[in-house]
């Protein structure tokens, strides 16, 4: 026993004892942690830089071609090259500005709502629970939903208006947490000194509330967008693809990003219809990815001074 | 309705308590009871709508539930056209669950590893770009994860599989499938993993970032390394909110259509079914989406709305009991920062 205790003591080599070392055991263990995390994190990276670098490469040589902004698929079969996604990325953009028409008012309409009015009622946390169940509806239901209302019941067409019904769904809960956070942001002085100058609440609300959240409002608006846009169920089961321009969301089958990458994906053994498969995609990512880095930006360049 | 023409509230006399709400004068009322009734109209609507969703899809779903000839919570034939619809959701049910399951299970560490490294481990001017970079992945559209996911993700990890089917085959979860199929469920669930990475990471990044100064510096102050601090302090406390992003994300992944659409095969329907993750399958949403072209007849119709409503109400459940976590025990919520230390300690004990 003392002998054992004799041989493990350290041997004093003559310096100050070192007490604030770290034993070799806790030492490691944090230099483990520290590698799997900073590993972690690469993995985390790999399938983004993978998945850019695929449909960059593969998708940017047709984005380079004029014909690809300003011609539709009309008449093009998959084994032949031409032809443009003018059709696909109008019909993105009708169906989703449609959607965005009607959800930002009641998004906004429903923070004011949370902030100004239900405040720490029991009916204002009603509506936030729903709020988060209505973000996690998946798409594939609200597209569903929209189906039993506006086929089976009401007995209309598949039409692009249907598609952006089924996205106010998915656009609605983002934006109005969104502007409910800016809301929430927004000083009790500057409320109260409209207040006091006898402005109306809904007055005060709508000139000095909401144009200073406003930054906010847009950016939570831009990502709603952006997660809309890349929405494909609902196109699947609420509108036909048509190859051809179709500008009227109320009537006929109307082209999108998402549902022109579906039509040729099962003929990606055919270089055109491939080529086109990835430069849809590659304009959709850049749709997306350019709504995100605007509402960052404003995000970044509005943010409320509170204090 | 200019407020300046003589609507200012009158001066209070002195000495009377002041008003707990601002007097706003006669002709401010139609205004604000318009605007207010269209807020709170607004916020119904929100209500209405959730409430909608379920009623229109259960309205839809008892017909067709009413002629099923089969059993559809247990059966697992899905033949909803014909004299007489079978269709039981059995094999969606358990498709959809295992794929999300796995997903959140290969998601979840990683996403605390990334959120970790945001927060305490990156030099501060990378950490807002890092977080960015992550955030990204939620912007890349599903159905480009579907398409990456079956063409260049799947080969590398087939390998993976054999390796896997040859270690653990003796279970009937990893079963070696007969053919070389690409499509299988796990390449799914990697897939899956990869979308929700995002969600998981943010939520998790933010409640990490509020655990309190004092519990971080208390840990370092009695010489904890920087590991130590964080499983003492900084996982203790942001416990409940991972739990509660794990939920979100597995609700992420149950409703997700076209990915594990492009990704999966579906099944021969004379094979026999595979309960091997390794094999392919068809989760809700998946069929659901796979069969638009089917929805000709009342009877199909409301065969796929009875799966979408099973899909609703599980996501609903999922997606209540983390709202329910978060409520409970938010940092940055009500819940007095006494109960705090409680609350890490209760952590500490199994």
């Amino acid at each position: 026993m003392t002998t054992t205790l004799a041989a493990n003591r350290p041997a004093y080599d003559g310096k100050a004892l070192d007490l604030t070392g770290k034993s070799g055991a806790r030492a490691f263990r944090n230099t483990l942690a520290t590698v799997l995390i900073i590993l972690c994190f690469l993995i985390a990276l790999i399938p983004l830089l993978w998945i850019l670098w695929t449909v960059v490469s593969k998708g940017y040589h047709l984005l380079l071609d004029a014909n690809w902004w300003s011609q539709s698929q009309r008449g093009i079969t998959v084994r032949r090259v031409g032809g443009g996604a003018y059709h696909a990325i109008m019909g993105t953009l009708i169906m989703s500005l449609l959607c965005a028409l009607i959800a930002v008012p009641i998004a906004v309409m429903g923070a004011v709502y949370l902030v100004e009015y239900g405040k720490g009622t029991k009916a204002a946390k009603v509506v936030s629970f729903m709020i988060d169940i209505l973000t996690g509806v998946p798409s594939i239901v609200a597209a569903l939903f929209i189906y039993a209302v506006w086929i089976t019941v009401l007995g209309f067409n598949r039409v692009g208006f249907a598609v952006s019904l089924a996205l106010v769904l998915l656009m609605l809960p983002v934006v109005l947490r969104s502007t409910e956070e800016m809301l929430k942001l927004v000083p009790d002085e500057l409320r109260e000194a409209a207040y006091a100058l006898g402005v109306p609440k809904w007055k005060t609300i709508l000139k000095i509330v909401v144009p200073t959240a406003f930054g906010g409002i847009i950016t939570g608006v831009m990502l709603g967008l952006a997660r809309v846009m890349g929405e494909t169920a609902p196109l699947l089961i609420l509108v036909g693809y048509s190859k051809n321009i179709n500008t009227n969301p109320f009537d006929g089958f109307m082209g999108a990003l998402p549902t022109m990458i579906n039509q040729d994906r099962t003929e990606l053994a055919l270089q055109p219809a491939a080529d086109r498969v990835w430069a849809a995609a590659l304009t959709l990512i850049l749709l997306v990815l350019l709504l995100n880095i605007l509402a960052r930006t404003i995000a970044r360049f509005s943010t409320i001074k509170s204090k | 309705m200019s407020s300046t023409d003589g609507t200012a509230p009158p001066d209070r006399p002195a000495g009377e308590p002041p008003a707990t709400k601002p007097d706003l004068g006669p002709v401010g009322h139609l205004g604000d009871r318009l605007f207010a009734g269209l807020a709170r109209g607004s916020g119904g609507l929100v209500v209405l709508i959730v409430a909608f969703v379920g009623i229109f899809l259960l309205a839809l779903a008892i017909p067709a539930l009413a002629d099923d000839k089969s059993s559809f919570l247990f059966s697992r034939i899905w033949e909803p056209g014909g004299a007489d619809p079978k269709f039981g959701i059995a094999a969606l049910f358990y498709t959809t669950l295992i794929s999300s399951v796995i997903a959140m299970v290969i998601a979840v560490p990683i996403a605390v590893g990334v959120a970790l490294f945001t927060t305490y481990y990156a030099p501060k001017r990378l950490a807002a770009p890092v977080a960015h970079a992550v955030d990204l992945l939620a912007a890349v559209p599903s159905i480009i994860y579907g398409l990456w996911g079956i063409l260049f993700f799947a080969p590398i990890l087939r390998p993976v599989i054999d390796g896997l089917a040859d270690v653990l085959g003796w279970i009937p979860l990893f079963e070696k499938p007969a053919s070389e199929d690409l499509g299988v469920v796990f390449t799914a669930s990697v897939v899956l993993a990869i979308m929700i990475l995002p969600v998981v990471t943010a939520i998790s990044r933010e409640i990490f970032a509020q655990t309190p100064v004092t519990h971080r510096e208390g840990a370092l102050a009695l010489g904890a390394t920087r590991w130590e601090m964080i499983r003492m302090a900084v996982l203790p406390y942001g416990r409940s909110g991972v739990v509660s992003a794990s939920m979100l994300g597995l609700g992420r992944a149950l409703g997700e259509t076209i990915a594990v659409l492009i990704i999966l095969s579906v099944p021969n329907g004379n094979d026999p079914w595979n309960s091997s993750i390794f094999a392919g399958g068809e989760t809700f949403a998946s069929k659901i989406a796979n069969n638009a072209a089917e929805f000709d007849s009342p009877e199909k119709t409301g065969a796929y709305i009875a799966a979408g409503l099973v899909l609703f109400v599980v996501t609903f459940l999922v997606n209540s009991a983390a709202r329910i976590i978060v409520a409970r025990s938010t940092p940055g919520g009500k819940r007095p920062r006494k109960a705090r230390p409680a609350k890490a300690l209760e952590g500490a004990t199994p």
